[in-house]
């Protein structure tokens, strides 16, 4: 899957994304959109982020915003077979995982909340009053 | 016939479902499993047995905003579907589940008669 920009507006994505679209080297990263996978949307009044991270307890994220950039991390504990046990499959994501999203300008950061449910986490950054569209009535 | 193909097609399509990823762990009494489900809750999840077949399907349900516009989405289909064979000296009729923070956690008890017997070893 290639790189998207989340945001439009986000110029400095945009152009990394078109410079790889050149040369053709992947993200360093890597290819693969990474753990957890996530689902972004927005509303006039909010951002709203949703990952979806099962096998965890809501102490275990860490999410932080920080100069305009959402940071989600935490750790997924591998299952401890008992012992004399064998694995047959194991394709569960184990270990420290980390994602960034870049938000928009106009957020509010002292409003943002952040909830799990179902093995999603879900982070809504409310954005700032003045950035919302207003109707202007015709006089 | 092509008719029946093309219809089969759109079906598959309506259906189109996420494979959970699974972990599946084997001790002598018995196979765990675990399948990655998030996003769907208890209700909107269903295990069955259907011969030797295990099926588990869940739907998802995030309630998102009404007026919210995807912006980026990497999860894009609304439910999981994954389906195992289980082998006959499993009992399917004592299945037993849980399911906590979208992990799913199934165990599948070995039939009585392939518990494990020790043999004896004599030596002549």
């Amino acid at each position: 899957m290639h790189y998207r920009g989340i945001f439009p507006r986000d110029l400095f994505a945009e152009l990394e994304r078109l410079q790889r679209d050149y040369d053709g080297s992947p993200s360093i990263r890597g290819a693969a959109p990474g753990y957890p996978a996530m689902n972004v949307g927005t509303t006039p009044k909010s951002v709203e982020v949703y990952a979806f991270a099962p096998g965890m307890t809501p102490e275990e994220f860490d999410v932080q915003v920080e100069n305009g950039v959402l940071t989600i991390s935490g750790e997924r504990k591998d299952i401890v077979p008992p012992e004399g046990a064998t694995r047959h499959i194991g394709e569960h994501f184990t270990g420290r995982f980390r994602r960034v999203v870049s938000l928009p300008d106009d957020i509010e950061l002292n409003s943002t909340t952040a909830s799990y449910r179902d093995g999603v986490l879900h982070i809504c950054v409310a954005r700032r009053e003045a950035a919302q569209s207003r109707r202007i009535s015709v006089q | 016939m092509s008719e029946k193909v093309v219809k089969r097609e759109n079906a598959s399509e309506e259906n189109a479902a996420m494979r959970p990823a699974v972990q599946v762990v084997e001790d002598a009494t018995g196979i765990t499993l675990y399948a990655d489900l998030p996003g769907v809750p208890k209700e909107k999840l269903s295990i069955h047995v259907e011969g030797d077949n295990l099926i588990m399907e869940g739907e998802l349900e995030i309630n998102s905003p009404p007026n919210m516009e995807a912006i980026h989405a990497e999860v894009d289909l609304s439910r999981y579907r994954r389906a195992f064979t289980l082998s006959r000296e499993l009992d399917g009729d004592k299945v037993t589940a849980g399911f906590r923070h979208g992990v799913l956690e199934l165990r599948i008890p070995k039939a009585e008669h392939a518990q494990p017997r020790r043999i004896e070893v004599q030596a002549t």
